[in-house]
């Protein structure tokens, strides 16, 4: 589902002006407005689109933005191709992944990271860790807190960045090359654990509904567990550390098996054979044991070189 | 242990190569990893073994040719740039 673009003339394709953008209801927020015609601008407020500066709505209120005709003119020339650009690249994006898949991961809202972050650090006393369906697919993260998003994961990644950045400039050992290498070590392990779950899950025919966004939010889940230790190295020192690796540790292995255990471990095939039974659920366990074991391993192996 | 994504490439390609040249006759049937030997009854699942040989073969069938591409290409640039 791309940006509803301006309705341009010539390549205008009739849109429902009032009604929410044709991906889920429960996504987004329609914002817009009361009657059609105030619809389409009240919709395009909300901060959506971006292009161009006024060429082509041609509705009320719009008036021309320069007086001479000829700049205009190229004005409307000029968003026209980008606009023909932007719909090349969507269209090439959503033959690889798809873009409605990736905005169901972001539609959060303050309370729901409030609430994941406090999950994250101290999840021993959530009670239901079931993720709820909505007539088949799965709740956006912002109706429940057990559904996983990438919001947390990007921010939580790019907020190490930084803070190794920090804590490095704080040892004096700090060069725009290390931050670079920081970040592409980070990222790689991401996606060789990403990898390697999906051969496990693979080898083990588990018919979850797993997809590879989901566990790359569950890998960078993390990242939270990583900043904290971080900070309380670079603050209370090496004892500090030790304790907030400890306490992350065991917050994260705890979340990551409640988590999983719903999706892996009872997701079998409709027609399991009885002698089949014995083996599967053993190596089930085992990948999300040795899942939940990488954590502290991986998070050991990113942050002690920042708080010597 | 510092990685970039050079080096993720290059391990992704070492692998993908390593996977391609498990020769069928000469090698897997040997040690019983044929693809021929590897189906067991439809009703049931399929254990470890026989999807690790499914994907072996299919990583061989489909990796070949872009295998080639890539190869080549990489060969060139280590040739070039060293």
């Amino acid at each position: 589902m791309d940006v509803p673009h301006h309705g341009y003339r010539a390549t205008a394709k009739p849109r429902a002006r009032a009604a929410p953008p044709s991906g889920d209801p429960l996504l987004f927020e329609d914002t817009s407005s009361s009657g059609p015609p105030m619809g389409h601008q009240g919709y395009y407020s909300s901060g959506y689109s971006m292009s161009g500066v006024g060429g082509g709505v041609g509705n009320s209120g719009m008036n021309e933005l320069f007086t001479d005709p000829m700049a205009n003119a190229a004005v409307m020339y000029g968003s026209s191709l980008a606009t023909q650009g932007k719909d090349m690249v969507n269209k090439e994006i959503s033959r690889f992944m798809s873009v409605n898949k990736l905005k169901y991961f972001f539609a959060v809202d303050t309370k729901y990271v409030m609430k994941k972050l406090l999950l994250l650090m101290f999840p021993y006393t959530h009670q239901d860790w079931e993720v709820r369906y909505h007539r088949d697919t799965p709740f956006t993260p912002r109706h429940d807190v057990n559904a996983p998003d990438l919001y947390i994961p990007t921010m939580a990644f790019i907020t190490y960045i930084l803070l190794a950045g920090m804590a490095l400039g704080i040892q004096k050992r700090f060069s725009p090359e290390v931050l670079g290498l920081c970040a592409s070590t980070a990222l790689v392990w991401v996606i060789i654990e990403v990898l390697v779950m999906l051969l496990g899950l693979y080898l083990l025919t588990v018919h979850s509904d797993l997809s590879t966004f989901d566990l790359i939010a569950y890998s960078g889940y993390k990242y939270v567990g990583m900043i904290f230790t971080v900070l309380c190295g670079l603050l209370f020192g090496s004892d500090g550390y030790f304790i907030a690796l400890a306490w992350s540790s065991c917050a994260l292995m705890f979340f990551i098996v409640r988590s999983l255990r719903m999706k892996i471990l009872s997701s079998f095939p409709p027609d399991s054979v009885g002698t089949a039974a014995s083996a599967k659920p053993r190596m089930r366990l085992y990948i999300t044991v040795a899942t939940a074991a990488f954590q502290p391993i991986i998070i050991y192996w990113l942050t002690a070189h920042l708080v010597r | 242990m510092a990685f970039t994504l050079y080096s993720l490439i290059q391990t992704a390609i070492l692998c993908v190569n390593a996977v391609a040249v498990l020769h069928e006759e000469r090698f897997l049937s040997k040690i019983g990893w044929g693809a021929d030997q590897g189906i067991g009854g439809f009703g049931d699942e399929p254990g470890i073994k026989a999807q690790l040989m499914n994907l072996i073969r299919s990583v061989r069938t489909v990796m070949r040719v872009p295998l080639i591409i890539v190869n080549s290409i990489c060969i060139v640039l280590l040739l070039l740039f060293g």
